[in-house]
């Protein structure tokens, strides 16, 4: 008997102080679950919001895509979710997880970056077919890997490029990264040949220890950013003013800022058709 | 039975309890989850197969690559008193409380194609990253403490006079360590060995930073069950189900057979 009521008071300390605490405190804080590409951008927007009036202060998990999704599943507590795309938007839709439908806040496009010094001379996208590269990608369940998967094998149809060229390029490949900032640092401390990122990732800072090699438009994939409220979340009303913010006018510039497409694009979808 | 007493031994039964629940209960938890009808299908996928085969060879690479390096280092730590043994054992030790991590980006710098050794290496057309190599200086690295911990402890064990008699009868010091020292200290260096393999078998976070992460060549049996987590839970559950059996077996296999300081006693009687 005693045991238990040490136990109780135990489980109470443990559980019911926090709560209480917690309840108390006026300003609201959100738990933001995005996408590892969205870092950056989603770290300067807590900044902005941080200033507001109301103050909303944003606490963020930032990881692969596929990650977070089966963080949530598995019962992480969280206000908003942000995808890198459709695809782990959907699978977060089908397992309930999600309030109302998703919102497309931003885009954003594939570039191929290799160290500065170049070590495995890649100086056009051909050049990733050479043999011997140590080349560096998402894995195929990121979001980052998928979509640069799909660019490669667009490229087979490209002259001159050969029907082989996404095969060979898969072949040089040396590590398949769980998040699209593994495959950026990886190239940045120049362990790898060259790898495929988003344009948003080439920050600042990145761009001293890169070069980057475009992907023309009919071949590179546009990456959909689709956010959702979360069921769970006990306050969706600041969930919606942290998407109304991103959605809004200044928070489509400071996403461009920082290199996104905004969630309106006029790029056309390529003969292989949109992403899943 | 006083008041003090009773309390005492209350909060002990509450703290392992406690510790109990916090130990077992995922252990518990994965193999009630595990796909039992197909664990085997799930297991024999070559991908899974691959990782197992993998985490095998490099795991006991590693383990050998410890045992050898780290054989000597456990000799001196366990005989020789010098200037700085301190700072030399408290660098052992690190990688033990490093989060292994932190152990990848280190070997990334260090013998990374763009690293300190590493860029020497590329002269002879050597890179490390992203091979096999790669995976077991990551695992060596981090599960060698475990193994030079355990045999200079068995080292200190063995009384010094027979290393005297050994010297008396003006055996070489070589020989005086491999004849005398090392049967002796034999039950150490065997758990030594083995607890340094379990630890690499179950190597995550140095592998995956410093060697990467690709199927049949990097991808050991934890780097799958991250990978398999976020397409195939099932996969991933029972992948780690063998890894839990296969580690348990190496504990309880420890304790189980005559290795171990504890049993030395005995042997020394008989040799």
């Amino acid at each position: 008997m005693l045991k238990r009521c040490w136990a109780g008071l135990l489980v109470a300390a443990a559980a019911g102080i926090p709560i209480s605490l917690c309840a108390q405190q006026q300003p609201v804080e959100l738990t933001v679950f995005a996408a590892a590409s969205l870092k950056d951008a989603f770290t300067e927007a807590a900044e902005v919001l941080a200033q507001r009036t109301p103050p909303i202060s944003v606490r963020y998990s930032f990881g692969g895509s596929q990650q977070l999704v089966l963080q949530l599943e598995q019962g992480a507590s969280a206000d908003v979710f942000a995808s890198a795309d459709q695809r782990w938007m959907q699978v977060a839709r089908d397992t309930g997880l999600i309030a109302g439908d998703p919102a497309i806040f931003a885009r954003n496009r594939l570039v191929v970056i290799t160290p500065a010094s170049n070590p495995g001379r890649i100086d056009r996208l051909e050049d990733l077919g050479k043999r011997g590269l140590k080349l560096v990608l998402g894995a195929e369940a990121v979001p980052v890997g998928k979509y640069s998967r799909e660019a490669l094998n667009r490229l087979n149809r490209a002259p001159g490029f050969g029907s082989s060229y996404s095969r060979r390029v898969l072949g040089s490949v040396v590590s398949e990264e769980e998040n699209v900032k593994a495959v950026v640092s990886k190239i940045q401390l120049g362990e790898a040949d060259g790898g495929i990122v988003y344009v948003s990732d080439v920050t600042p800072s990145v761009r001293k220890a890169v070069r980057t090699i475009e992907i023309p438009d009919p071949y590179n994939v546009v990456a959909t950013y689709p956010i959702a409220v979360l069921k769970r979340s006990d306050q969706s009303a600041a969930a919606q003013q942290f998407i109304q913010f991103i959605t809004s006018a200044e928070g489509q510039a400071l996403l461009a800022r920082h290199g996104f497409l905004p969630a309106e694009t006029a790029m056309s979808p390529s003969p292989a058709g949109p992403p899943r | 039975m006083s008041g003090r007493v009773l309390a005492g031994r209350i909060v002990t039964a509450l703290a392992v309890s406690f510790l109990l629940v916090l130990l077992v209960l995922p252990v518990l938890a994965l193999v009630l989850r595990a796909p039992v009808s197909d664990i085997v299908d799930r297991l024999s996928e070559p991908l899974v197969l691959a990782a197992i085969r993998l985490s095998l060879e490099t795991s006991l690479c590693a383990a050998a690559l410890a045992t050898v390096l780290g054989l000597p280092v456990a000799y001196l730590l366990a005989t020789r008193e010098f200037r700085g043994k301190h700072v030399l054992e408290a660098i052992i030790a690190l990688p033990m409380v490093l989060p292994p991590t932190v152990a990848g980006v280190g070997l990334l710098l260090a013998f990374g194609r763009a690293g300190l050794a590493g860029r020497a290496l590329g002269v002879f057309g050597l890179s490390i990253p992203f091979t096999t190599t790669a995976v077991v200086l990551a695992e060596a690295f981090i599960a060698a403490p475990f193994f030079i911990g355990a045999a200079a402890a068995g080292f200190r064990e063995v009384e010094s006079r027979y290393m005297d008699a050994a010297a008396t009868l003006r055996a070489a010091p070589v020989t005086a360590f491999v004849r005398v020292l090392l049967p002796l200290a034999a039950p150490s260096v065997l758990a030594g060995a083995t607890m340094c393999w379990a630890r690499a078998i179950g190597e995550f976070g140095a592998t995956i930073t410093f060697a990467g992460n690709l199927p049949g060549v990097t991808q050991t049996m934890p780097l799958a069950v991250y990978v398999a987590l976020q397409t195939d839970l099932d996969a991933a559950i029972a992948l780690s189900v063998l890894l839990v059996l296969v580690s348990l077996t190496i504990l309880v296999a420890v304790r189980a057979f005559p290795f171990g300081p504890a049993a030395l006693r005995g042997q020394r009687r008989a040799g």
